[in-house]
């Protein structure tokens, strides 16, 4: 291992992330269910089949734009259930609060966390809470796990990729992290730029009950579409097409990345999902996910095609090629 | 996106490869064109410029990314400074990860405990060091004209607030005699130069002047799809009817005379002295450092930095590959043992080097 020290990096979602996961902990924790590597287990207990996962969540602002690390914590929650053709039940969560947090702050992310739930239709049904000396944590930290139910009869999974599926994303990419980096930047931008952190279980419902023909699903959220992307590519070892011109951004959200020298690829979203299915279904899915407030701008972004080695080309906005591959480095200001 | 979406138009894309394409006809021999500045070289990797040249036209990458021509010596003394107690080192984030002679870089320092401050801009310093009077705050002073003024800027304020805590490492260089240096490689066969853009906003167009005296095309350029087109186009036009002059094509962001109020303020805090770059060793005058007038910000004299014994890690091509002797396909440790993740070489971490716009997008 080249690292005696954990680096901030390890934990960008990109290269270092993945050699953390594959190098020490899969290993020693080895089985089936967590070598799938996806958003949630699937579980099977008697005649049912579950799905069952965890998240951290250590944002910093602990609020921004369009949420806090309240909702936040119950979104993301329930989309890696949902992504995972789940339909989320309870929430676990766990806080770590740091000696000084404002009460009336942490009020407020209670109060989101439950209005979150309650739309989401989830019940928050255990917790815990620890307090740790000033300087031992960044204010408040919450950890939460999640069940759901599978009743989707297919399997949704990256193994399920096949070649000629087109690839759809439920809306406009990069929000949440522009919203993240200019609320910690403090930079004054005019117009509004908000997170889009949302729970996508009732858009996911929707689409499954139209197509019984989806092949996987993963939600975009730390290294954005971009290393979600390359990931799949990798892990299902097909060769992906995507057209940049298709893929939906905001001009806020561009303006941002051109001002900070940024990817849109690659900046977290919080309430996007994207989608593998056969090209037949498409129009339909794309149908129902425009009329739900969570898929008004889902677009078809791309392709798969067969490849005996994952690889992930973007068509340029002006017609270049160029590749896509997993981030690494931390999300930093060009220097000049 | 207004002002954006204009010089990223398929329609004139289209229009300018044409262009490019009919006047690439008539010239006989490969065209060797360097991009001289690392946002180019960003820029056409990003979008993909390169396959939908005509054949007989070769980019190849220059000098112009400050994190890559950083010397390993620099790089070790940052370390150096980055350990002492009571220090805050402030830097911009493309230095992070720049490993230094023994494989340590400024993101292991900071996680074995050296408060290294990753900053958009230099003034945040100011704040730093007034909100930490107990502190010493070193700015790593990098970049070229474009940055260096922003960095005088903190100087002269820090000076005139009478902030004492507060000094800058300066490797700052100027990009007009890493151009002389490129001239007079016997091994480089150079037709035209893109100029960087923001550089020349500050410079102006008559610093470029070597170039076509010294028989080569040259076209101050910006940094959307279109403009790297037209800039190609008039390099071209140049070359084929052998008139060659110092051509603006970015003339919405630069003045023929620079900005001379910024030059005026550079000129006021820094002066030239000799400098160090990857690749190209030491060349006269190309390096910046504090007057004797602000030395107490002047991180070297406010430190005794030991003798560091640096080297250049071995096999690393990033010192022929900054001179655009080699491509990064023909460095032995490309891809192979230098990889973003773990990169052995500067040019595979600023991601505007040469190697890590190769890794990523082709």
């Amino acid at each position: 291992m080249k690292y005696d020290k954990i680096l901030l990096e390890h934990g960008n979602g990109g290269l270092l992330s993945h050699e953390l996961i594959s190098e020490y902990f899969l290993p020693r924790f080895k089985n089936p269910y967590l070598e799938r590597l996806e958003d949630s287990a699937v579980l099977t207990i008697g005649n049912h089949k579950f799905c069952f996962t965890t998240d951290s969540y250590v944002i910093s602002p602990v609020f921004f734009p369009g949420g806090n690390i309240g909702s936040l914590a119950v979104h993301g929650t329930v989309n890696d259930l949902s992504v995972c053709g789940g339909k989320p039940l309870y929430m676990s969560c766990g806080f770590i609060l740091e000696e000084g947090f404002p009460f009336e702050s942490l009020q407020t992310i209670i109060k989101t966390m439950s209005e979150a739930a309650a739309e989401a239709n989830v019940k928050i049904v255990t917790g815990d809470t620890k307090v740790v000396a000033r300087g031992a944590a960044d204010g408040i930290f919450i950890n939460t796990s999640g069940i759901g139910i599978v009743e989707y009869p297919g399997t949704l999974s990256v193994k399920n990729i096949r070649p000629d599926d087109v690839i759809i994303v439920n809306g406009t990419i990069g929000d949440h992290g522009a919203a993240v980096i200019r609320a910690r930047e403090n930079l004054s931008l005019s117009s509004d730029m908000l997170s889009d952190s949302a729970p996508l279980n009732g858009l996911i419902a929707e689409i499954l009950k139209v197509s019984p023909n989806v092949h996987c699903m993963r939600d975009a959220t730390r290294g954005g579409l971009g290393a979600i992307l390359a990931e799949i590519a990798k892990s299902a070892q097909v060769f992906i097409n995507v057209d940049e011109k298709s893929i939906p951004v905001q001009d806020n959200v561009l303006a941002i990345c051109e001002i900070l020298g940024f990817d849109p690829l690659f900046l977290a979203n919080e309430g996007k999902m994207i989608l593998f299915c056969p090209k037949s279904d498409a129009d339909k899915i794309l149908k129902t996910m425009h009329k739900h407030k969570y898929g008004r701008n889902a677009a078809v972004i791309g392709s798969v095609r067969k490849a005996t080695q994952g690889r992930v080309v973007l068509k340029t906005s002006i017609g270049g090629e160029r590749m896509i591959d997993l981030p690494t480095g931390e999300l930093v200001p060009r220097i000049c | 996106m207004k002002y954006i979406d204009e010089y990223r138009d398929p329609a004139v894309v289209t229009a300018l490869l044409k262009r490019i394409e009919t006047t690439a006809q008539k010239i006989s021999h490969t065209v060797t064109i360097m991009e001289i500045c690392g946002s180019h070289t960003y820029a056409i990797g990003r979008f993909g410029i390169r396959k939908l040249l005509p054949d007989n036209i070769r980019l190849i990458s220059g000098p112009g990314c400050p994190v890559c021509v950083t010397s390993a010596r620099d790089v070790d003394i940052a370390l150096y400074l980055a350990g002492i107690d009571n220090v805050i080192f402030a830097t911009f984030g493309d230095m992070l990860r720049v490993p230094g002679t023994g494989g340590e870089s400024l993101q292991k320092k900071r996680a074995s405990g050296a408060y290294v401050r990753v900053v958009s801009s230099a003034d945040e310093c100011i704040t730093l060091a007034l909100a930490n009077p107990q502190k010493e705050i070193i700015m790593m002073g990098i970049g070229f004209e474009t940055t260096t003024p922003t960095i005088a800027a903190v100087v002269a304020t820090c000076s005139k607030k009478d902030i004492k805590n507060f000094s800058v490492f300066s490797v700052h260089k100027i990009v007009p005699p890493a151009i002389n240096a490129l001239l007079a490689d016997p091994l480089l066969n150079i037709d035209g130069f893109l100029c960087p853009g923001h550089v020349s906003t500050m410079i102006g167009a008559a610093a470029y002047q070597m170039i076509p005296d010294a028989g080569c095309a040259a076209v101050i350029t910006g940094f959307e799809p279109a403009d790297i087109l037209e800039g190609i186009w008039i390099l071209l036009q140049q070359i084929e009817s052998g008139k060659k002059e110092v051509a603006i094509q970015y003339s919405r962001g630069v003045r023929p005379e620079g900005n001379t109020r910024a030059m005026n303020l550079l000129q006021s805090v820094f002066e030239t002295t000799d400098a160090e770059w990857r690749g190209l060793g030491i060349i006269p005058v190309s390096g910046l450092t504090l007057q004797n007038d602000f030395a107490s910000f002047d991180t070297l004299k406010r430190f005794d930095v030991p003798d560091i014994k640096s080297a250049d890690i071995s096999g690393c091509g990033c010192g022929d590959i900054l001179r655009g002797i080699k491509l990064p396909n023909d460095c032995p440790l490309f891809k192979k043992i230098c990889t973003p993740a773990n990169p052995i070489g500067p040019c595979m971490v600023s991601s505007e080097g040469t190697c890590s716009t190769y890794y990523k997008y082709y």
